[in-house]
């Protein structure tokens, strides 16, 4: 007994030896590494002259931080991760029994989605709740439509589109658009402005047929390109840079959102507010996105669906098996586009203004990002992606008290990239296929089984 | 004189006419002027050394390549006929029901074996979905259709014995298993001819047992035609009634596996002969041709 407790003592100095000297290696490097780009720095002083600056503080507070992680590292979270492997080593997995929650994941989201806007207007009050409903509520989903959209390009159909928001700025100029020259009203014009997107997704399916992969990509790229600079260049139709203003609201069975009479407000007998028209917003841009998972997830189960996916796996295969790849892959385009012409309609009513601005080859990225890191083809992985990605950055508005630590000129907006990239990267080396990588089959005999992401393709085009 | 008999009464009906086909590229003629003719309900193995053109043939019949000449007939059995030259490639399954497996073998991999079944029967699921819109409303037609989908699907699971494993990713199955997903998803397309490239490569001896047993089901049981490539002869010359042999584009012989195996060309063909057997050779193939010009007047 004794003996064993010996060496586990001192096996934790030998342990705690090797830890001191790594630390002290790795404090080494930093320094060897700063020493030149934190240590000193070049300044101009008040003759104009070139002086350095010297900055040991701050070049130490490098060194220890580096050392005290690499000390905790050997110490304590490497044995901790070896034992923790070791222990399911050797322990048979056990088919976990599915906790009520992840049974019911969806139902009990799109219930606090539900329930979301009341809970804050309880919480912080009429007034207060007006930033959490629209910064949080409506970006977020709105996002979650337009990756929602993109999905069944990029993660069924394996087409790698990085021109989508084309479709957004399509969607959302139909809308300011038809509704300034013709006065006709947002519920006419929702599902027109989704058909003129299904149109010039076909229009931008046709040219890149053929092309796969790489081609792909950057034809798409610059259809969107194309669709931006249009946008910008045919003054007399756009107003060009200027954008579009003053696009009529959406209405409530022709209740009106306003300080009038006959009003939303008026009419309910409560106190005048722009909340109560964000929070209609919400619930609409909430049932938009229910029917494009709606209609997703039971595309999937029919034989287009089906076809998208095995597009993705392998064309040669699908042409041999008489599937006609042309219309399969030009649904495909005119579906995603589809979608994010409904959801661009939506960001003119909710914005009131539309420019090129807002249609910039980063909202692309970002979207595509959001379904990559979701999951391909997962619409669950896809939600909480964009809820992390757009949140995310919109709480980097929220931490006030950076300030307090890294002085008052810090604007933590300005790092919403590089957190945006380093997130990024975590993601994927924690998981490579996103958050949710397997994929769940839509036909079974027996029992559902998801399929796990190493099976899966990503598609080459 | 049985066999004789028999392969004259299926001489009256070929499935599937290759005419004069010739595909050239760039410089190389990979298929110079070849002809055959593959008879409803029978086995025919095409056969030739490595690189003789025999995939290109298949990729031809089946519209992967256009061929630079000649012309390809498919007779069905109600007595349409298709050009296969002329069809663009998904049309030659979806409506001359010819279907084909791949010599390197191309599942949907990220798929389970049923979804690979119920993928290969799209056109039949499209059309009773009303391409997509009624099945979207929850017509009960498609809910209807895909159950009598899933049926088949079953069926060909069962033949293929892979029941067990529907609800697994076809890219977990082992090699052999894959092989034989691959032809269940072919006949899933209701073909009329099969072709099968290479279907035994890589499959040890009982795997290829099975294999033959398959495919002899397939044609008993649904009177499909098969066309196959293959390097092994045993599945050959156990299976097939009509063995096409082919080098260097050209065909080289064509008969039962019997006559196949004894002809001094084939046999040359795959064995090389020593430099003074030339002359020997080439006397023994100027007499039976001889023979064959005779008994052809």
């Amino acid at each position: 007994m004794a003996n064993i407790a010996s060496t586990t003592a001192s096996a934790g100095t030998e342990v705690t030896a090797r830890a001191l000297r790594e630390s002290v290696f790795a404090g080494l490097i930093t320094l060897g590494l700063f020493v030149l780009f934190v240590g000193l720095k070049t300044d101009q002083n008040i003759r104009n002259e070139l002086i350095l600056t010297q900055r040991w503080g701050l070049l130490a507070i490098f060194v220890i931080i580096a050392m005290v992680g690499r000390f905790l590292m050997v110490a304590y979270v490497q044995p901790r991760l070896a034992q923790r492997k070791a222990a399911k080593a050797a322990a048979p997995e056990v088919a976990k029994e599915e906790s009520f929650f992840s049974r019911n994941f969806s139902t009990i989201a799109i219930l606090a989605l539900i329930l979301y806007p009341p809970v804050i207007v309880a919480l912080t009050g009429v007034q207060g709740s007006l930033k959490w409903v629209d910064n949080f509520g409506i970006q977020i989903l709105i996002y979650v439509m337009l990756a929602w959209g993109l999905n069944i390009v990029v993660g069924l159909a394996g087409l790698l589109d990085l021109g989508y928001v084309a479709f957004y700025a399509v969607g959302a100029y139909s809308y300011a658009l038809l509704s300034t020259y013709l006065g006709l009203s947002f519920w006419v014009l929702l599902p027109v402005a989704g058909l003129l997107a299904a149109c010039w997704g076909v229009v931008l399916g046709f040219p890149v047929l053929r092309l796969r992969g790489d081609y792909l990509a950057i034809v798409t790229l610059a259809f969107g390109e194309i669709i931006r600079l249009v946008l910008i260049n045919w003054t007399e139709v756009t107003k060009g840079t200027f954008g579009v203003s003053g696009i009529a609201k959406a209405t409530l069975f022709g209740i009106k959102f306003d300080a009038s009479k006959d009003g939303f407000a008026a009419l309910m007998g409560l106190p005048i507010s722009s909340v109560y028209y964000k929070i209609f917003l919400f619930y609409l841009i909430l049932g938009l996105c229910l029917i494009t998972a709606f209609v997703t997830i039971r595309m999937r189960r029919m034989p287009i669906g089906r076809a998208w996916e095995a597009l993705r796996e392998d064309e040669i295969a699908c042409k041999s098996l008489g599937i006609n790849t042309v219309t399969t892959k030009l649904t495909a385009f005119a579906m995603g586009a589809m979608f994010g012409g409904i959801a661009g309609s939506f960001f003119a009513v909710r914005q009131g203004f539309v420019s090129p601005e807002s249609f910039v080859f980063l909202e692309s990225a970002v979207i595509l990002a959001i379904v990559v890191l979701g999951g391909m083809g997962s619409l669950t992985g896809i939600a909480i992606a964009a809820i992390v990605m757009i949140g995310g950055t919109e709480i980097l508005r929220e931490l006030d008290f950076l300030k307090a630590v890294f002085g008052p000129n810090f604007t933590p907006e300005l790092y919403r990239m590089l957190i945006f990239g380093l997130a990024m990267v975590v993601v994927m080396v924690w998981k490579p296929r996103g958050f949710v990588g397997s994929r769940e089959p839509t036909a079974f005999l027996r029992e559902r089984k998801a399929v796990s992401g190493s099976f899966t393709k990503e598609g080459h085009g | 004189m049985a066999l004789e008999t028999t392969t004259m009464t299926m001489t009256q009906d070929p499935i599937l006419k290759v005419e004069h086909l010739s595909m050239r590229f760039g410089g190389l003629m990979a298929i110079n002027d070849f002809s055959f003719e593959a008879y409803r309900g029978d086995i025919t193995a095409l056969i030739g050394p490595n690189g003789a053109g025999k995939t290109t043939v298949f990729n031809c019949i089946t519209g992967f390549y256009k061929p630079t000449m000649g012309m390809i007939t498919m007779k069905q059995k109600s007595g349409k006929e298709y050009l296969l030259e002329r069809l663009p490639d998904f049309e030659i399954t979806k409506h001359a029901k010819v279907a084909r497996t791949f010599q390197n073998i191309r599942m949907f991999s990220g798929m389970t074996v049923l979804e690979n079944l119920l993928v290969a029967q799209h056109n039949k699921l499209m059309l009773a979905s009303g391409y997509t819109v009624l099945g979207l409303l929850g017509f009960p037609a498609y809910r209807q259709a895909s159950r009598e989908a899933t049926e088949l699907a079953k069926h060909w699971l069962e033949k293929a014995s892979l029941i067990d494993r529907a609800d697994d990713p076809a890219g977990d199955l082992p090699y052999g298993a894959q092989r034989r997903l691959e032809i269940a998803r072919a006949m899933c397309t209701g073909p009329e001819l099969l072709c099968l490239d290479e279907p035994a490569a890589g499959l040890n001896p009982r795997e290829s047992h099975a294999l033959n047993e398959l495919l002899q089901g397939i044609r008993s049981d649904t009177g499909t035609s098969i066309l196959l490539i293959e390097h092994d002869m045993s599945v050959v010359m156990e299976i097939s009634d009509h063995v096409v042999v082919l080098e260097y584009g050209q065909k080289i012989s064509d008969g039962t596996p019997d006559f196949v195996k004894n002809d001094p060309r084939v046999i040359a063909a795959y064995l090389g002969v020593e430099d003074e057997e030339v002359e020997q050779v080439i006397e023994q193939i100027e007499e039976i041709e001889g023979g064959q010009g005779g008994t052809k007047q």
